[in-house]
């Protein structure tokens, strides 16, 4: 390990990474290596979550070339690119990068590219690229090029003018852009998480922080600061904005706050439990939980107009609400059967219909994009783990083995979805890609994390030149 | 004796109103006219009788004390995915009936508490319940519903934040505090 350590330190993240993988799939991939992103990241802030840890990947990923980018020495300070790039196609659990060390040649041009050498190494994709400063502003211009190895040919190219400081925006953007090259997908690399991050929970020195962070864990910053619990962080579908619950005014209050704007306000604050706010698919609407009446139901606020639409009448606990991707319904934990269940109420029709059949404690649902599958959490014989359920079929797939896994939250692309574990006594975010077999870990060493929410696609924040 | 046993033959008719509604999921009864409705004048009654006993607050003005000047507990635990009063909890639940059926300025907020096992949401719902068990048999035992508020933390404020089930039998609790 102390080589492998020595070995990132001095020759970069892409080798030891392909390294990883390579070991891990003979391993049969149940080997887990801790790799050192903060070693190739010196801008991360001090609370950005600290590790990844890679558990398992895919039979047969895709073997591919991200050759270090050619750098000015004025940026030496900063990760090459190709790190960023191959670190975000390997912990997708679909790509093997290729050591760079075991590279023929490094090209980053056209001109310098010769296939054969990729050929020799069995690489099916080539990434070539380079940053240059620009004089006149101080903005660096990054260039890339995708390759098919075997066509000889070029996939995609782009060139982007950036700041300095969108360094890691352009690495996850190229990311995504081989990615969807490659699989057809729309890549999630360049989005963001929201998580709570707290300390001494329970205790007189208890401290909750709302946290935003690169979907690597990387650049965490605070949204929120309290000494009272925070929870149930939800993404407006512009990404512009998140609701939660905090306990700040001695109950629980849904909080609507600007994710870059100085806007904060306090939506509800009813007796009880005011909770579980859920933006519908236009962002027109928050479902949420009020229990006002004396038991918890689920509820639509119009945010505009703050006019509140009661949706489930029932003495039991009603709470949970997710939409479902065309806004029409709203799916819900209910334990009106006796047990949690998830049930679906169509909102024009109050037409209600029970999802779960299979075990006795089924909670916290997540629609997929397609509308057709649900995660949720569920136990079985007494443990907590994150399930997967055709809509179609009653049968249940678990796609995790540890055990309180909770909070699942779906990558806007539906291929992955991160949710909180607890390893070794600490609450710990965690990701598994929707069909169970890649996983891995971003643990944190700044305190117990929770409640991870995965942002929807954002805004592009570079320019294409 | 005569006040020992009234108590009991009360406490046990409203363990046995409670445990009713526990089974049939209405411990959070929105309003005052749905609660399982304990024997008036057993309610009354005994009210004039423990009032030599004269339960009350300590001298901090805070902490509660039974007849004796002794402290009362605050925190009462349940079983786990359970929302029923235990039936050893009651004569306490009901010293602080009555110290807030005397001190009519007073209030108190009952704070609902769930251990971690479970959704985070799911055991707000279940931690609200919890805490609205101690409010029914409070207003059963003749105390304003404007006294009490109840708020739930679900799991977010465990008492011990261990990992285990000692842990978590600690943290299933409700807490009565005194404003």
């Amino acid at each position: 390990m102390g080589l492998l350590l020595g070995f990132i330190a001095g020759k970069g993240l892409v080798g030891a990474l392909s390294r990883v993988l390579c070991s891990l799939r003979r391993a049969k991939g149940f080997l887990a290596l801790v790799i050192l992103l903060s070693l190739s990241a010196p801008l991360h802030a001090a609370t950005s979550l600290d590790t990844i840890i890679i558990d398992r990947g895919v039979d047969e990923p895709i073997r591919i070339a991200v050759v270090p980018f050619a750098m000015p020495e004025a940026l030496s300070d900063a990760a090459n690119l190709s790190n960023i790039v191959a670190f975000d196609l390997a912990r997708s659990g679909q790509f093997d990068p290729l050591a760079s060390e075991n590279m023929l040649s490094y090209p980053s041009n056209r001109q310098a590219v010769f296939f054969r050498d990729w050929r020799i190494l069995k690489s099916a994709y080539l990434v070539i690229g380079r940053a240059e400063l620009a004089p006149e502003n101080g903005k660096v211009v990054v260039e890339f090029e995708l390759f098919d190895v075997a066509g000889e040919r070029s996939l995609e190219s782009r060139s982007f003018t950036i700041e300095r400081s969108q360094w890691r925006d352009v690495g996850h953007k190229i990311a995504d852009l081989v990615y969807a090259k490659i699989t057809g997908v729309q890549g999630a690399f360049s989005t963001k998480i929201l998580y709570v991050l707290a300390k001494d929970a329970g205790s007189t020195n208890a401290r909750y922080q709302l946290e935003i962070a690169d979907a690597d864990g990387a650049r965490a910053r605070t949204l929120y600061a309290s000494s009272e619990p925070i929870l149930s962080a939800s993404w407006s579908p512009d990404g512009q904005r998140v609701a939660y619950v905090s306990f700040e005014t001695g109950r629980p209050s849904i909080i609507l706050q600007d994710i870059d704007g100085p806007y904060r306000e306090r939506l509800t604050n009813f007796r009880g439990i005011n909770s579980s706010p859920v933006f519908s698919p236009d962002g027109k609407d928050l479902a949420m939980v009020l229990s006002r009446g004396g038991d918890p139901e689920i509820f639509v606020m119009n945010i505009a107009t703050r006019k509140l639409r009661r949706i489930t009448r029932h003495h039991g606990i009603d709470t949970e609400p997710a939409w479902t991707p065309d806004g029409q319904s709203i799916v819900f934990t209910s334990d009106r059967g006796g047990r949690p269940q998830i049930y679906q109420v169509e909102l024009a029709t109050n037409f209600l219909q029970r999802l779960t059949f299979i075990g006795d404690y089924n909670a916290r649902a997540r629609i997929l994009p397609d509308g057709q599958h649900l995660v949720f959490v569920h136990r079985r014989n007494g443990v907590f783990h994150i399930a997967w359920q055709d809509l179609e079929k009653d049968s249940v797939l678990v796609l995790t083995e540890t055990d309180l896994d909770e909070s699942p939250s779906l990558a806007p692309n539906g291929a992955m979805l991160m949710y909180a574990t607890q390893d070794q006594g600490r609450g710990i975010l965690a990701v598994v890609s929707i069909d169970g077999r890649v996983k891995y870990r971003l643990p944190s060493s700044a305190g117990d994390v929770r409640e991870p929410a995965w942002s929807p696609f954002l805004p592009d924040p570079l320019t294409a030149n | 004796m005569q006040i020992q046993s009234r108590l009991s033959s009360l406490a046990i008719s409203l363990l046995a109103a409670l445990i009713i509604g526990g089974c049939s999921s209405t411990a959070t009864e929105p309003v005052d006219q749905q609660e399982p409705v304990a024997p008036a004048p057993e309610v009354v009654a005994p009210v004039e009788v423990v009032e030599e006993a004269a339960p009350g607050f300590a001298a901090d003005n805070t902490t509660p004390v039974d007849g004796a000047g002794q402290p009362i507990t605050r925190t009462f635990y349940f079983e786990y995915d359970k929302a029923i009063l235990n039936p050893g909890d009651l004569a306490s639940l009901e010293v602080h009936a009555q110290i807030l059926s005397r001190n009519s300025d007073r209030s108190v907020v009952v704070q609902g508490h769930c251990d971690e096992r479970g959704t985070r949401e799911y055991n707000l719902a279940l931690g609200e319940r919890r805490a609205a068990a101690i409010s029914s048999f409070l207003r059963s035992a003749g105390v304003s519903s404007r006294q009490i508020e109840v708020v739930s933390y679900g799991e977010e404020r465990p008492q011990n934040p261990g990992h285990n089930s000692a842990a978590w039998a600690q943290n299933r609790r409700a807490v009565v505090e005194y404003r």
